[in-house]
């Protein structure tokens, strides 16, 4: 692992400038490395922090890693890691025209996690200092604990998604500025108008009733509990309701867990905080893959086209960028996607399209001829890149215009008796389809919380909303024996499962022979019931039953 | 770096702490020129946390894949490409010619040093049960590791007695023992070649030689885990073949789904997938049809190795029973793996309810053997499966 060359770093700096003039926003500084692809291998487990904490799942990944590499080696061109300065990883040998190309993706990388506000809590880590600390913590505690220290890792790794994210970015980005609900709100929102449902001119007489109060300094709720002795009762129990429930499990047994409370177990403590911090400065990652790569496919492409250093190394570049950027004929390509999309916003805002008269239109010919002219587009998608995450970026603004246009379908497979063969088809070409077979794809934890009422003598209680998706049955064991590890007590979760059906496909089929008689069985739809069912581990033992 | 030999000591040590075993051993098939594909053994380990199930339980019913995205013209429901689900031999892994014998040879030998790491990795106590000397073509020698053979100067224990009688045999041929009476040990030259010691050498043992089929289930049915639970198993026990028994075990490999086939080495057995139904007694029929045709019975102690999920049309099992009852005339050993799906729930499955029932399995207990296992099982109880398959 080495710096790159003066000459090399002299063509970064150049491309700085013109990403700059193209409205892209990044730190002056920036490393660059030239990495061998065995580096990579290493490097991948840490997910590229070169300075995380040793660990023995690295060392495993690492292994099979250079065996996957023997069988199918690959040769990536960048990797961008979010930390101040900076980094990224290059291979080595790359002709100067190429490294232009790779830097206006790499800045666009760059300017995505420094601009993001999903990575607003990372902007202040120094990730790559914090993590040589953190390693040499672990590494004392190593020394100090032997393998039960691995095993605190590996048990608050099990839990490392079900952190607080979302809430952890909202406080940092209200800053406190949060509104509280108050009785006020209460009673004009929702008592009022949902509870009592009164006609509007005694809502209007209620609110000069209320400036009437606030400027004379008198209290307005006298005559309002005298009018309906219910209301205080009511608004009680409506701010319980809308109290989030804990969702942040990390958190939760770091603070409330009477075993890690013990002296002896203080220590686990900072190795929780490890684990949780690392898993939050990856979560922004995780939750842009697809925006972050269309990002920098779309600046490279519009840079480097307009950049001198391309000329004679156009065809390379044409080869280079379809085995990036093209739409595979089955197959989902984030990069690819990512990129047209942008492509596709910036059109429709140029054109005026995200506007209420185009939506209104129905007539085939005029939406097509739609123009506003009014060239926004490029200022709209930097304020996309600013805003908004994977989900947020494919819910809105993945529609059938740029389905027909990219002519996009969703693929099925499906076996043909007959021919024993699988067929690929076309299964819809629908936005709506699409959209959720894409947002299928996305990240996506489970959502977990602390159920607070159920969670005592001792007994952690999780309580899974269930989202018709069940979890992996195969993961809760052990997982739950880490978490109740740690709790230092019994651990309950309660999620759904499917109803236990007798040999689901199989009975059917048994008697005959779809290959001897040539068609296929009317599947039976047997709609799936779902149940709630309750995980107890106690004493390191699972037992299930059913609510 | 870490080796893999570390890595797996340490997994060990977690069952003394009260947690299973977390790292399993992989494969990784690397596809080759002509067909060769060569195995790789890499650990590998999943990080268990709260996560949804990826599998989608409507599509499983339909017998549906997941669906992708796709891009090109056509319309709603046209067929836009087909994919052969039964790989042929010879054909659809894109190896057209260059299956020369030559060639071929090349492949196997790269997945055999190989899996004999692996087997290096497994523990050693396992035995093929039943070998009975039989016919002398090829000698089948395990080998042990024992003190037996005698070196001088250098070695691990000093055999003391044969020293001494060296000792005084170059003294007496160098005139220091005048009188064999009185005899003055001081006056003895002792020469470093007059040491005698014992070192470990590898002895042969000559047994018998064996036959082992591989016999795997690749219909539909056998989808995800449980085909990855059933290789596991049939790399185990090839690779403490290869590297217990130094190769001398030959194999052979069967793959059925509703009829059977024979693959001619262990990449196509443990890599081949297929999507239709299950006839289990055409595994057994071919297998009894090859013993019969090559007349191996007469030369060869033969064990056959059955991986299934218990699903098969043929509820009663009446063809199958017929075709291991022919087989227990000659065979040493039969050992049938069941893994269970989850949603199946235990003791459900056919293959297992018919042979419980006909009692095979404890009127020839010393022949034949059941292992029932769920598809969630990890690498110790696979071991344990082998060993109960062996027992």
């Amino acid at each position: 692992m080495e710096l790159v060359s003066q000459h090399v770093k002299g063509i970064m700096e150049e491309c700085k400038i013109r990403a700059r003039d193209a409205g892209l926003r990044f730190d002056d500084e920036t490393l660059e490395y030239i990495v061998t692809n065995r580096d990579l291998i290493e490097l991948s487990p840490k997910v590229m922090i070169p300075t995380l904490y040793d660990y023995w799942v690295h060392d495993v990944k690492v292994l099979s890693g250079k065996g996957m590499y023997e069988a199918y080696p690959s040769n990536p061109f960048e990797t961008v890691i979010n930390t101040r300065p900076a980094i990224s990883y290059y291979n080595d040998n790359n002709p100067d025209w190429l490294n232009v190309m790779i830097f206006y993706h790499v800045l666009a990388h760059i300017d995505f996690f420094q601009n993001n506000l999903f990575y607003k809590n990372t902007w202040d880590i120094d990730i790559a200092g914090q993590a040589l600390a953190d390693k040499r913590l672990i590494a004392q505690l190593r020394s100090e604990k032997g393998r039960w220290l691995d095993y605190v890792i590996e048990f608050a790794r099990g839990m490392d998604n079900l952190v607080g994210f979302h809430r952890d970015l909202n406080r940092t980005l209200s800053q406190g500025r949060r509104h509280k609900f108050n009785r006020t709100d209460f009673y004009f929102d929702l008592f009022l108008q949902k509870i009592k449902s009164v006609p509007q001119h005694i809502y209007l007489k209620e609110i000069s009733r209320y400036n009437q109060c606030a400027k004379d300094k008198q209290d307005f709720f006298i005559q309002v509990t005298g009018q309906y002795p219910e209301f205080d009762e009511l608004f009680r129990k409506e701010k319980n309701q809308a109290a989030q429930p804990e969702r942040d499990i990390m958190e939760y047994i770091l603070r409330y867990s009477p075993f890690l409370r013990k002296e002896e177990n203080e220590w686990m403590k900072s190795v929780i905080h490890i684990i949780r911090n690392t898993s939050l400065f990856f979560q922004p990652q995780i939750r842009t893959k697809t925006m972050n790569e269309g990002w920098a496919s779309y600046w490279h492409e519009n840079l480097f086209l307009k950049d001198d250093r391309i000329c004679g190394h156009e065809a390379d570049y044409a080869k280079i960028n379809a085995s990036v950027t093209a739409m595979p004929k089955v197959g989902l390509n984030p990069y690819a996607l990512g990129m047209r999309l942008f492509e596709h916003i910036r059109e429709m805002e140029d054109k005026g399209c995200y506007s209420f008269d185009y939506v209104r239109l129905n007539d085939e010919v005029l939406r097509k001829k739609f123009d506003r002219k009014k060239n926004t587009g490029r200022k709209f998608i930097f304020t996309v890149r600013e805003n908004m995450d994977d989900f947020s970026f494919i819910n809105t603004f993945l529609d059938q215009e740029f389905i027909d246009r990219h002519k996009l379908f969703v693929a099925g497979k499906r076996l043909n008796n007959q021919r024993m063969t699988w067929q690929y088809y076309i299964k819809s070409k629908k936005a709506h389809d699409y959209k959720k077979m894409i947002i299928n794809s996305l990240y996506h934890p489970p959502d977990i919380s602390i159920a607070e009422d159920k969670t005592k003598d001792g007994i952690l209680y999780l309580d899974h909303r269930f989202e018709n998706k069940p979890l992996k049955q195969a993961f809760i064991e052990n997982t739950l024996i880490g978490i109740a590890f740690l709790w230092g007590g019994p651990v309950h979760l309660e999620t759904s499962e499917p109803k236990t059906v007798a040999q689901p496909g199989a009975g059917y089929a048994n008697f005959w022979d779809p290959s001897a008689s040539g068609t296929s069985p009317e599947p039976e739809e047997i709609p799936i019931q779902w149940q709630r069912v309750r995980y107890v581990i106690k004493d390191r033992k699972l037992h299930r039953q059913e609510l | 770096m870490v080796t893999l030999d570390e890595l797996l000591e340490r997994d060990k040590k977690r069952e003394q702490d009260g947690f299973k075993r977390k790292i399993r051993i992989g494969q990784i098939a690397k596809p080759g020129s002509g067909g060769r594909e060569k195995i790789i053994v890499v650990p590998t380990t999943v990080e268990e946390k709260l996560v949804h199930d990826d599998i989608s339980f409507r599509q499983q019913q339909e017998g549906e894949g997941d669906p992708t995205g796709g891009t090109g013209d056509g319309q709603e429901g046209d067929v836009i490409g087909e994919q052969p689900v039964r790989p042929e031999q010879g054909e659809g892994e894109g190896e057209g010619d260059g299956e020369g014998p030559g060639e071929g040879k090349g492949g196997e030998h790269e997945i055999e040093a190989n899996a004999y790491e692996l087997g290096k990795v497994l523990s050693q106590d396992f035995e093929l049960p039943n070998l009975k000397d039989k016919g002398k073509k090829k000698a089948l020698a395990r080998y042990v590791y024992d003190l037996t053979d005698k070196n001088r100067g250098v070695g691990q224990i000093l055999d003391k007695k044969a020293t001494l009688k060296k000792i005084v045999e170059t003294n007496m041929s160098l005139g220091n023992i005048p009188d064999v009476s009185t005899i003055d040990t001081t006056r003895f030259i002792v020469s470093p070649q007059d040491l005698i010691y014992r070192i470990l050498s590898r002895e042969k043992e000559y047994e018998s030689q064996a036959l082992v089929f591989f016999v795997r289930d690749y219909s539909g049915s056998m989808g995800g885990k449980v085909t990855q639970a059933v290789v596991s198993q049939h790399v185990m026990l090839y690779s403490w073949l290869v590297y217990q028994y130094e190769k001398q075990v030959e194999t052979r490999f069967i793959l059925h789904d509703t009829e059977a086939r024979e693959v001619s080495d262990f990449q196509k057995y443990y890599s081949y997938k297929v999507a239709g139904g299950t006839k289990v007694y055409t595994a057994f029929k071919l297998v009894n049809e090859i013993v019969e045709k090559e007349n191996l019975a007469r030369d060869y102690n033969i064990y056959v190795f059955h991986g299934t999920d218990g699903d098969d049309w043929e509820k009663d099992g009446k063809q199958t029973l017929a075709e291991i009852e022919k087989m227990l005339t000659y065979v040493a050993r039969i050992g049938i793996t069941i893994v269970e799906h989850a949603y199946v729930g235990s003791k459900q499955t056919e293959v297992e309810k018919y042979i419980n029932r006909s009692g095979i399995l404890t009127k020839h207990s010393h022949l034949i053997k059941m292992d029932v296992m769920a598809e969630n099982v990890d690498d110790s109880r696979i071991i344990q499966g082998i060993k109960n398959l062996i027992s």
